[in-house]
């Protein structure tokens, strides 16, 4: 109590410094709790659209399903199981046919997947209700920004699309674009053209057969898997993007570490100084009978309150800051598109608790061992040296 | 208790490591200091005056032979026992005042009896009757830094007294401070050296010291060169000599 009630006159008593002191700790403090919630909106974000738009709440595969092998795709499809298809009559899963083919924009071939997706479909969120048209004589197509972008193609445009049937034989037929959606999922956007689910089963002549099912997101009573549908909850299917998140998050932890040893460094800089420039304070107080290890224990105290009064004052002003930042969100660039991972327009910053708390406690527990270090140079010091002002 | 023994040197060296020599700061230093003393150690700079304060200030170690301080060996002492016999039965005057800056006056005195414990009320009181003691209850709220030289002594004096110890150490005390201010603080020392019995031990070279002692010991070289009783009743009755 004695030693608290000391560092705490100290660090008021040292008024501009202390203030100074606390004002950088807290720009630490709240510029490592900002880019963590940015990065962490970030990821949240990108999973969030990625079972939005895509994996929905788990899915079934074609057990010959395998999207990382593209040869493999035009033989991964099959009739739907009882228990898949009465999920898909009762609207809690829709069926998804994949084949890759190649499409044919002004002159040039590139290679892509057309995916069969019922239109009137709500599972995933993708407009598919623009593939309701009905005129046999056009298969109408939705595209994705991107892929708008690298065809330039446009609504209304036709395009000649070639695949390979069921039996092996190539076929051809224009498609028309009847719409281009926005999306931040590069899977659902480049190099995919979604087609009406029962005109691409015509076109590869694979009649009531699909290559995955999506489940609805609130999905909780699943079918067991069987010989030809293989269940894949979402670890499963975001086993990649987290990884890939993983992955990342080295170079977030660098900066993580960065703005945390520059707190660090302002604290272990104060903590230096002062034991230079209070020798003689130090030796004063070993003269006056505070034992050592009560004085090493008040300078400690010092910096950890630095930390303590840091943190108040970062949530004074850092709150606030940091909703508005949570609410607005940050826009991104557009070159943000090359980053890999899906990223929206607009990038909403997420503080979870653990964060919060964490950063916290861990810049705490920071603050206090390097005030300590230090302050540990005091143990060494002889009284009388101390108040000569002679660090020995 | 008058004529108490408080101070006991025997065959007391003091070497200080040099570039690759010793410096000998005592050498064979034989004294006994008797509770209620106003002693002045007396010597040019180098004399090793500071150096004997801080060996019977429990502040360094003597590097031959023994100081018994209250009937406690300092050589025995760790740094918590050292820190308790200056905590609860020495004060210091230094020749800076060594305030903490960053402390109002109260707070200064205070701080002696914030580390033995004493209760808040109690503490008050003390530290008034301190302030009292050197007149300054009219800057309790002031920071050294808003002193004048002769008011922080006065503050310094206050802090030594304010646990009202058997025994305070003062260094050079009157070695900032002009003749005015040197015999105001003297004349206090002196007064509370008499009112309560405190016994007074200077280290000092400035001749207006000199002229309160009523025991001067000549240091030289490290050797005590002279112990003499100078009288019992300079300066209580008369002016101030300046």
């Amino acid at each position: 109590m004695l030693t608290f009630k000391l560092a705490y006159r100290n660090i008021i008593g040292a008024g501009l410094r202390t203030w100074l002191n606390v004002f950088v700790l807290s720009i630490a403090f709240v510029a490592i709790i900002w880019t963590q919630g940015l990065i962490e909106g970030m990821n949240k974000q990108v999973m969030d659209a990625m079972i939005d738009m895509e994996l929905g709440g788990g899915q079934f595969w074609h057990q010959s399903y395998d999207r990382y092998d593209p040869l493999s795709i035009e033989d991964a499809h099959g009739s739907l199981s009882d228990g898949l298809t009465t999920l898909i009559e009762k609207g809690r899963a829709t069926p998804v046919l994949i084949t890759s083919g190649a499409v044919f924009p002004e002159g040039r071939v590139q290679t892509i997947l057309l995916k069969g997706i019922d239109p009137k479909q709500k599972i995933i969120n993708i407009p598919s209700e623009v593939l309701q048209i009905h005129d046999s004589d056009i298969i109408p197509a939705l595209i994705g920004g991107r892929m708008a972008k690298e065809t330039r193609l446009a609504v209304g445009d036709d395009v000649t699309v070639r695949w390979r049937d069921v039996h092996g034989t190539f076929d051809a037929t224009d498609i028309r674009i009847v719409g281009i959606m926005n999306t931040s999922v590069q899977s659902v956007d480049v190099g995919q053209i979604w087609v009406p689910l029962a005109s691409l089963q015509n076109m590869i002549q694979a009649f009531d057969e699909a290559t995955l099912i999506v489940l609805e997101k609130q999905i909780k009573a699943i079918p067991p898997d069987d010989a030809v549908w293989i269940s894949r909850d979402l670890d499963y299917l975001l086993k990649d993007l987290k990884e890939l998140i993983r992955t990342k998050s080295v170079g977030s932890s660098i900066i993580y570490l960065l703005l945390l040893f520059m707190a660090l460094l302002a604290i272990f800089d104060t903590q230096v100084l002062a034991i230079f420039r209070r020798q003689k304070e130090i030796g004063t107080l070993m003269a006056l009978g505070m034992p050592r290890r009560k004085v090493i224990g008040l300078f400690t105290l010092e910096g950890a309150l630095h930390g303590i009064m840091a943190l108040l004052v970062g949530a004074v002003y850092g709150i606030p800051l940091l909703r508005l930042s949570a609410a607005r969100g940050l826009s991104m660039p557009e070159t943000m598109d090359n980053f890999g991972i899906a990223l929206s327009d607009t990038l909403y910053p997420s503080y979870g608790a653990g964060l919060v708390m964490g950063t916290t406690l861990l810049v705490l527990i920071a603050v206090t061992i390097v005030s300590f270090v230090p302050t540990r140079k005091i143990s060494k010091l002889k009284p009388t040296d101390a108040l000569r002002g002679k660090l020995s | 208790m008058k004529n108490e023994i408080l101070i006991t040197t025997a065959h007391l060296v003091k070497k200080f490591p040099i570039g690759g020599h010793f410096f000998t700061a005592l050498n064979d230093v034989n004294l006994t200091i008797r509770a209620g003393e106003f002693t002045g150690l007396v010597g040019p700079s180098g004399s090793g005056k500071t150096t004997l304060l801080n060996i019977i200030g429990a502040l360094d170690n003597p590097t031959e032979g023994v100081a018994v301080v209250m009937g406690q060996d300092t050589k025995t002492l760790n740094h918590k026992q050292a820190a308790r016999l200056r905590s609860e039965c020495l004060g210091f005057i230094f020749q800076t005042y060594n305030l903490l800056p960053v402390y109002t006056v109260f707070e200064n005195v205070e701080f002696p009896l914030l580390l033995l414990g004493i209760a808040s009320s109690d503490r008050k009181k003390s530290v008034m009757k301190a302030l009292e003691w050197v007149g300054l209850t009219d800057k309790v709220s002031s920071r050294p830094s808003q002193l004048s030289g002769g008011e922080c002594q006065r503050v310094s004096i206050a802090r030594a007294m304010v646990k009202r110890p058997k025994l305070v150490l003062a260094d050079e005390p009157t070695a900032n401070l002009d003749a005015a201010n040197s015999h105001n603080v003297l004349k206090m020392m002196l007064q509370l050296n008499r009112e309560m019995g405190t016994t007074f031990i200077f280290a000092s070279h400035d001749e207006k010291v000199i002229g309160y002692l009523r025991r001067k010991i000549g240091l030289t070289d490290g050797k005590v060169v002279e112990d003499k009783i100078i009288s019992t009743q300079n300066h209580e009755e008369s002016e101030t000599p300046c």
